[in-house]
């Protein structure tokens, strides 16, 4: 066990759409499992991370959150993978960088409709927003990145197959896509 | 006037052919913006209406020149000079007391319409700065106490031609003289003498006298003056044209200000001789936008040469020699100093290289054959072709003959103009300037090149250190990055924007450089810069693009222990300042509890 | 044709004819150079520099080097494929270019051309810049958030459909394309989806309304085969523009 790869991952500002992908690798988990050791990651619920071999990070950056564990996941990890178009250039919740931060807020949280008791959330628990998402090479340092919302299943299989293996990283035309 | 009225004037119909008015578009708009301190919309329509073309064409005219505004700019229009030779000399002091002193954000117009101030590109006047643009103006030699005045004036709506005159003195401050300025060969060319030797011989004989001088083009590309000439001469056409770059854009080169100041008949005479030898009957002198202040002076000379019969119908009483010369005004674009972004602004459009081949030389001006030249190469020709190629070659190297115009500025006692052969040692020219405890020396200008003092035994020359005539002197007190940083900058605003590499790439590496001086760039970044730049060099689609990175790599190839020195500690550093992207939340939400902000990593 | 009129491009012979760019011949002998703003149709531009190629050490733009004799081009080395990468990301982080939400996504000419190449993440620093889309048009949207500037909507308005419909204005990171309307719309202006210009768009800025997302992931046009092989974008779009003919 103890040569096990230890892995850890995580979802910054995603859709938790990269780890689904994840598990469209079906069977070859029980594969993978052969060969990899989880640590901190939604599929254990381990809250903290560990020492690890690889970190899969899916997800933007977006708040003050966002920034401590990445931080933290950069710290622990060799390798560290952005993993899906959120991670890779911001994705889909970028698109709020056309707006002022204000203006989103007040588009949720004042004028939306429906909304009842029209406030800001100033809580401290709730973790503070950047004013612009970025993605995560903006903040740390990025050994790998795998494009896709989401990145298949098969990408995702190939990606770790062949850096476990230690063999360059390539994948078959079909296997990349920004979408 | 009203603005009506001046506009109508302005853009009367002319009676030429419709592409010879289009080709005046740029010049109809920098009247307009000097006139109205803006082009109006009205004047965007009528314009459009006229020369039937869309609006949109001359609104991205207006957008490309930094001189002309869709908004009106204040009454009093002040550019500060931007150049590193200015911040040298305190300019960034005296731009925040302006703003201070008027009550004006930088850009903004003040809300009673008073006045602007603004920065822009090096406005050649670096050895008496600080100096600034006042409605087109010069003024020169700023201090605090001068800026005082200048406020005062305009608080008081003193007119402009009521402003004290020595505030408007450029001194042209020769301080060297060699071959082309020598007192003894200042009479070589008067009153038409190399026309003269033109018309006693003919074309083929002024080329070889030209090529056998060597003369190579003063500009700093270096291409052999006669054979331009020659391949204009021999392209097919039935109009040729005549073109002097005086687009004198480099930063830190100011020598082209000095000769169009002292030597503008030179500097004709060698224009006709060109248009003599290769068969044009039409030239152009692209004086750039901020020596506007010498138009006047530049026209007065072309109408007494007309008198003398230097220009126009049958020069000096030779039949068919027809040829006169018209100035056209840029309005802030360095790129024009690129000669094909010259032929497009000339024929009044953006200012974007032109894919080559063609060259000019064959396909320029209106497409055809066009000899663009240099202020400096149009005036050695002339004396070149009275007084021999010898006379020429006693000066300078086997490559390099002759002599050149540097401009010299920065931290040495004699700022100015000084003619060295060429050849002559960085060493002699410090010495010379009374330059004292040198770091480096930036020779031809922004696009040139970095040189540690111990690189001063090396020479100017083309097949050594080559430059158009900047020559910038920093000592040991200066803060090199603070250059860098200038030009890098400065290559972002004058970048075109056709290319990938320049325009993007050259966005990038101003924002590592400003990480860089921030204080929080790594190794990473360092080797980002090179892998942008040497991008930049290899795939730009002109030199702008692929000299822009020039600085940057100077910096990292000959000063690594410095760059060492300014490098954060840590492998990695976010690419914005993490805790500040967290204020506007903060501002929103009014926390600021721990939550609130995100520590520096250690 | 005589051996003269060949150059090697990769060490493969390409004949081509006087007048000919390097890009011309290649295109024509079925040798694929990544390309952009090059557009057969129209007059070569040279801006976007992602087909540029090795000639003895010296870097052109191929669409508009004109091809000579005995010339040895190279198209494919490590460096100039590194090079071409590095473009395309800076394509990709001057603009906002959310391919997830994008309806050119599959059938993108940046997309196809930055997986041929292998970028796998555009990687610099994001401008993430201030840009609006223009949906006043009745058949027609323009997202300026994907414009790369190749300006071929500008080329076709001007030259095949006469309407100078596009400008650019501005300069430097700053350029920008601009509608020649009144109001600086495009409803305001003589633009019609019949146009040429409506379909040379190589990237989802210039895009078709009323209908959206009509190949299925996995048959659109890049999905399955590279660029080198489907070749460009607006080849095809001529194939479908009987429908908007047809609307």
């Amino acid at each position: 066990m103890a040569d096990k790869i230890r892995v850890a991952t995580a979802s910054l500002c995603g859709c938790f759409g990269c780890h689904m992908s994840l598990l469209d690798i079906d069977e070859r988990i029980l594969e993978l499992v052969q060969l990899v050791e989880f640590d901190r990651t939604p599929l254990t619920d381990i809250k903290t991370v560990g020492d690890c071999d690889i970190g899969i990070i899916e997800g933007g950056v977006a708040n003050a959150e966002n920034v401590e564990v990445l931080r933290e996941f950069r710290k622990h990890c060799k390798v560290l993978v952005a993993l899906g178009a959120c991670a890779v250039n911001g994705g889909i919740p970028a698109m709020r960088n056309s707006f002022e931060l204000r203006e989103c807020l007040e588009e949720a949280y004042i004028e939306g409709i429906g909304v009842a008791n029209p406030q800001i959330p100033s809580d401290p628990e709730i973790p503070m927003l950047l004013n612009k998402v970025h993605p995560i090479h903006e903040v740390v340092k990025v050994d790998h990145f795998l494009p896709g919302c989401p990145p298949s299943g098969d990408t995702i299989w190939t990606f770790l197959t062949e850096l476990i293996e230690g063999k360059p990283i390539g994948f078959p035309y079909e296997q990349i896509h920004y979408d | 006037m009203t603005h009506e009225e001046i506009i109508r004037e302005i853009i009367a119909p002319s009676g030429t052919s419709r592409a010879a008015e289009r080709s005046q578009l740029l010049q109809y708009l920098c009247q307009i913006q000097h006139q109205c301190s803006y082009i109006p919309g009205d004047a965007i329509t009528q314009l459009a209406t006229r020369l039937q073309m869309p609006a949109s064409e001359i609104q991205g005219l207006i957008g490309f020149y930094a001189f002309l505004h869709e908004q009106p700019r204040g009454d009093y229009d002040i550019l500060l000079s931007d150049s590193i030779s200015d911040h040298l000399l305190g300019s960034r002091l005296l731009l925040q007391q302006l703003c201070n002193r008027l009550g004006v954000a930088p850009g903004v117009p003040r809300a009673d319409g008073r006045v602007t101030v603004d920065t822009t590109s090096c406005t050649g006047i670096c050895d008496q700065g600080p100096a600034m643009l006042l409605n087109g103006r010069v003024i020169s030699r700023l201090t605090d106490r001068r800026i005082d005045h200048i406020c005062a004036l305009i608080e008081a709506s003193t007119a402009v031609t009521q402003w004290p005159a020595e505030f408007f003195q450029v001194d042209d401050n020769i301080r060297r003289r060699d071959l082309l300025l020598s007192e003894e060969t200042a009479a070589a060319t008067m009153d038409g003498k190399a026309l003269r030797v033109l018309l006693e011989t003919d074309g083929n004989a002024i080329l070889d006298v030209i090529e056998k001088s060597g003369l190579r083009g003063r500009g700093g590309a270096g291409f052999r003056t006669g054979m331009k000439w020659r391949f204009c001469r021999q392209a097919e056409s039935d109009s040729r044209y005549v073109v002097c770059n005086a687009d004198e854009g480099e930063p830190g080169t100011f020598k082209d200000r000095v000769l169009l100041n002292s030597y503008a008949d030179s500097v004709f005479e060698g224009m006709t001789l060109c248009a003599g030898v290769v068969g044009a009957s039409r030239g152009y002198l692209y004086l750039r936008g901020e020596y506007r202040y010498l138009l006047e002076p530049l026209q007065a000379v072309l109408r007494q040469r007309r008198e003398k019969g230097l220009l126009g119908q049958c020069i000096l009483g030779k039949d068919g020699f027809d040829f006169d010369i018209e100035i056209h005004l840029g309005a802030g674009a360095y790129i024009c100093g690129e000669e094909s972004s010259l032929i497009e602004s000339l024929e009044g459009k953006r200012g974007i290289p032109r894919n080559r081949p063609p060259f000019p030389v064959t396909h320029g001006y209106l497409n055809q054959p066009t000899v663009v030249n240099n202020v400096e190469t149009f005036m050695a020709a002339a004396k070149i072709a009275v007084l021999g190629a010898d006379w020429f070659r006693q000066a300078g190297t086997p490559e390099s003959t002759g002599t050149k115009l540097l401009s010299i500025c920065g931290d040495c006692e004699r700022p100015g103009i000084y003619e060295y052969p060429f050849g002559v040692t960085i060493k002699q020219v410090l010495e010379d300037c009374g330059a004292v405890n040198t770091q480096a020396i930036q020779v031809a200008g922004a696009a040139g090149t970095t040189l540690p003092v111990a690189d001063n035994g090396r020479r100017i020359a083309f097949e050594d250190v080559s430059t158009g005539g900047s020559f910038m002197v920093f000592n040991n007190d200066r803060d090199l990055l603070d250059m860098v940083q200038n030009f890098s900058h400065f290559f972002v605003h004058e970048s075109c924007g056709f290319c990938t590499p320049c325009r993007v790439g050259g966005s990038l590496l101003k924002n590592l450089v400003d990480k860089l001086v921030n204080g929080h760039a790594t190794h990473y970044d360092v080797g980002e810069m090179k892998q942008i730049g040497s991008l930049m060099k290899r795939a730009s689609h002109c030199g702008l693009g692929s000299t822009a990175p020039n600085p940057v790599l100077d910096l990292l190839n000959h000063f690594p222990q410095l760059v060492e020195s300014r490098l954060a500690h840590s492998g990695y550093e976010p690419a914005f300042d993490l805790d500040a992207a967290l204020q506007e939340a903060r501002d929103i939400t009014g926390r600021d509890d721990p939550g609130a902000h995100i520590r520096t990593e250690t | 044709m005589s051996s003269k009129n060949t150059f090697m491009l990769d060490g493969v012979a390409i004949e081509f004819s006087e007048g000919d760019t390097i890009m011309d011949a290649a295109l024509r002998s079925g040798s694929y150079i990544p390309h952009l703003c090059h557009n057969p149709e129209f007059r070569p531009h040279g801006s976007c520099r992602v087909c540029v190629v090795n000639i003895n050490g010296r870097q052109v733009s191929s669409c508009t080097q004109p091809a000579s004799a005995g010339l040895e081009v190279d198209n494919s080395s490590e460096d100039l494929v590194q090079e071409r990468r590095n473009l395309l990301q800076m394509l990709f982080v001057e603009g906002n270019h959310v391919c997830p939400g994008c309806e050119k996504s599959g059938a993108c000419q940046l997309q196809a051309v930055a997986y041929y190449t292998g970028m796998l993440s555009p990687q610099y620093t994001h401008f993430f810049p201030q840009r609006s889309v223009d949906a006043s048009h009745p058949d027609t949207a323009i997202d300026f958030n994907r414009c790369i500037l190749c300006e071929l909507c500008v080329r076709a308005s001007r030259d095949v459909d006469h309407k100078d419909v596009f400008s650019i204005s501005g300069r430097g990171i700053g350029s920008h394309l601009v509608v020649n309307s009144p109001s600086g719309k495009l409803g305001d202006s003589a633009f019609a989806a019949t146009d040429k210009a409506a379909h040379v768009c190589p990237v989802g800025a210039i895009l078709p309304k009323h209908r959206g997302y009509e190949q299925p992931i996995g048959s659109r046009l890049y999905d399955r085969s590279p660029i080198s092989i489907v070749g460009d974008v607006a080849a095809h779009e001529s194939d479908d523009q009987g429908d908007t003919h047809g609307r």
